[in-house]
């Protein structure tokens, strides 16, 4: 603060009493012929982004680093000593956590291509009812639904689709052998709140869809599949994979709605996490589970670097 | 064939006809799948199989003190992160847009990163920081340990959240000054005698609210419905209070739940109210 205060004491001064037009002039003046212009410039510059760059070091660097750190650490429990190791990542890559990994990405994957298609779907529903209130109101009925994740969905799930809920009383599913608390009720559940943010994900770039090229394919004599087959499709499939890439990302990371609804009864990786955190018996439990969530974090990473490359290609046709 | 020369012909008439009819049964679907499970979790919280139609769940919720107690620490909560993350946020990036733009993808990458790490990764990670407490039971960072996992206001939460919120508020805040001309703005105002503080508090800010707010609600809708951190670290805000109540009265958590979705229905309009007004007001003043 006290630098930011010494560098602007000459300005009031120098600018007030003088034509507005002349100040940023006299500022560049100042600055220029000095012998260390750009000291000066970066003295009061870094204040602003120190607090930033400090609090992302402390508050996500240090855990972060700890976990990459600690992922290849053993820790014997009789001595204390430790050393390092790929035991935790093996051990986190075999037997019932080969499984949960896989079991999360397989959830993932299902309902990321799910919510992409029916968030898609609708939204492309809600264009062609050309209808502006219409749009407004799931716009925002999306936002909603998109944030109504964790806890009280499961609950809001547990209530409609559980053992005793109501939608399962009234059609007694029981005699079907429909059961909320499996694969299946975990996709359902997850799509509640993935396809609204599908919608407002892929909303603007089914915007960009111009109706000049659905006219221009049509003039050519083109059916409206063929317009979707070889025209949209393509244009928007940079966008599509990347809103699939981020459904993915949402699901695989989400872990209170599966916790609260299923417990551990699917093996899902973010569950067992949880389970090694809290179990609190073994000491080499905890790198354990610190090497798991390396695991998601490879993953999650190279889900993502996938999106890249396609962002730039989408960004050439919708920006 | 036929039917191609015939939208050739005809595009008009075909669309008018044909698209109503596949968009209306798609939304149709989509409002029962959204709005069943909403209408039968109210239905759930009213109806007792053996007296029929009652409040109870509600007056019992309503009665009990853990509600008061963790809607209070969620909403401090949130409130607290919402206040770091725009006090980290909003200077990084006014002084990062105007002076540093070679740190622009640093921030950026910075603040999508926590993306990649899911909560319940970045909490394991911190747990782990967090049980460095007894090795440091003889340095000053003891104490620091002690009140980051203050039971009744858990600073560490705040932490985790604003980490968990950055992506949020780099996203609103980057449109919003994208929609600016920040340049101007500020040597305008520091060309008229404006300190720094002044022209970031009384120009930049008012210009940067509809960004600001957004990126404040969507943070706050997080942290009031967050419960993997804070179950880890042994908190106990509204969601944890939720799933704790449930494992003795399944219709108060669900009426809890109800009450979740009510609070973030009001967030969510108040953000399209406060932005949508500001909106309105620009375009009358252009008018």
């Amino acid at each position: 603060m006290a630098v930011t205060t010494s560098e602007t004491a000459p300005a009031p001064g120098a600018q007030a009493p003088g034509p507005p037009a002349a100040a940023p002039e006299r500022r560049r003046a100042t600055r220029r012929p000095g012998t260390g212009p750009h000291r000066r410039v970066l003295r009061w510059r870094w204040p602003a982004v120190v607090p930033f760059f400090a609090f992302m070091a402390v508050c996500f660097g240090l855990p972060a680093g700890t976990m990459a750190y600690n992922a290849f650490t053993v820790v014997d429990p009789g001595t204390g000593a430790s050393e390092h190791s790929l035991e935790n990542v093996r051990t986190a890559l075999s037997g019932a956590y080969a499984t949960g990994l896989w079991g999360s990405v397989q959830l993932s994957l299902l309902t990321a291509v799910f919510a992409t298609v029916l968030g898609t779907l609708v939204g492309q529903a809600v264009l062609a009812s050309g209808n502006s209130a219409l749009r407004k109101a799931i716009v925002s009925a999306s936002g909603v639904f998109a944030n109504f994740s964790g806890a009280p969905l499961a609950f809001a799930f547990i209530a409609t689709l559980g053992t005793t809920g109501t939608v399962t009383r009234l059609l007694e599913l029981q005699r079907t052998g429909f059961s909320l608390y499996t694969f299946t009720g975990l996709v359902l559940a997850y799509l509640y709140f993935m396809v609204p943010l599908m919608v407002v994900t892929v909303l603007p770039a089914l915007d960009g869809v111009r109706t000049q090229w659905r006219e221009a394919a049509a003039s050519c004599g083109a059916s409206r599949a063929q317009f979707w087959r070889h025209v949209g499709l393509p244009v928007l499939l940079p966008s599509l994979l990347g809103g699939a890439v981020l459904m993915f990302g949402t699901a695989f990371a989400s872990h209170a709605t599966a916790a609260v609804m299923t417990g551990s009864s699917v093996p899902l990786i973010t569950i067992q996490i949880a389970n090694a955190l809290s179990g609190n018996v073994l000491v080499g439990q905890e790198n354990l589970a610190l090497a798991m969530s390396l695991n998601m974090v490879v993953i999650a990473l190279l889900v993502i670097t996938v999106q890249i490359p396609l962002q730039r290609r989408s960004n050439r046709w919708l920006g | 064939m036929a039917g191609m020369n015939l939208t050739a012909t005809a595009p008009r008439g075909t669309r008018v006809r044909r698209r109503p009819w596949g968009s209306f049964v798609v939304l149709l679907l989509a409002a029962v799948y959204f709005l069943l499970p909403v209408a039968a979790s109210l239905w759930f919280t009213v109806d007792d199989p053996a007296e029929g139609f009652t409040f109870d769940a509600y007056v019992k919720g309503l009665g009990d003190d853990g509600l008061a107690t963790s809607l209070g620490l969620s909403v401090r909560l949130g409130l607290a992160t919402v206040a770091l993350g725009l006090l980290l946020m909003v200077p990084t990036m006014v002084v990062v847009a105007l002076r540093l733009p070679r740190l622009r993808r640093v921030v950026e990458i910075l603040c999508m990163v926590p993306l990649i790490v899911p909560p319940i990764a970045l909490v394991a990670g911190v747990s782990t920081v967090l049980s460095w407490e007894q090795d440091l039971a003889a340095t000053p960072f003891y104490r620091t340990f002690q009140l980051l996992q203050n039971k009744s206001f858990p600073l560490v939460l705040v932490l985790v959240y604003t980490v968990m919120s950055l992506p949020f508020l780099y996203r609103s805040l980057d449109a919003g000054l994208r929609s600016l001309d920040l340049k101007t703005l500020v040597e305008a105002a520091r060309s008229l005698g404006a300190s720094r503080t002044a022209t970031l508090c009384r120009v930049v800010l008012p210009n940067l609210r509809p960004a600001v707010v957004s990126g404040a609600v969507l943070s706050l809708a997080m942290v009031l419905g967050e419960y993997t951190v804070a179950k880890v670290l042994g908190a106990e805000p509204f969601s944890v209070w939720m799933v704790h109540v449930g494992e003795f009265e399944a219709q108060v958590s669900v009426a809890a739940a109800m009450l979740s979705l009510l609070i973030t229905w009001g967030l969510l309009l108040l953000l399209t109210n406060l932005a949508g007004g500001r909106a309105r007001n620009r375009r009358k003043t252009t008018a």
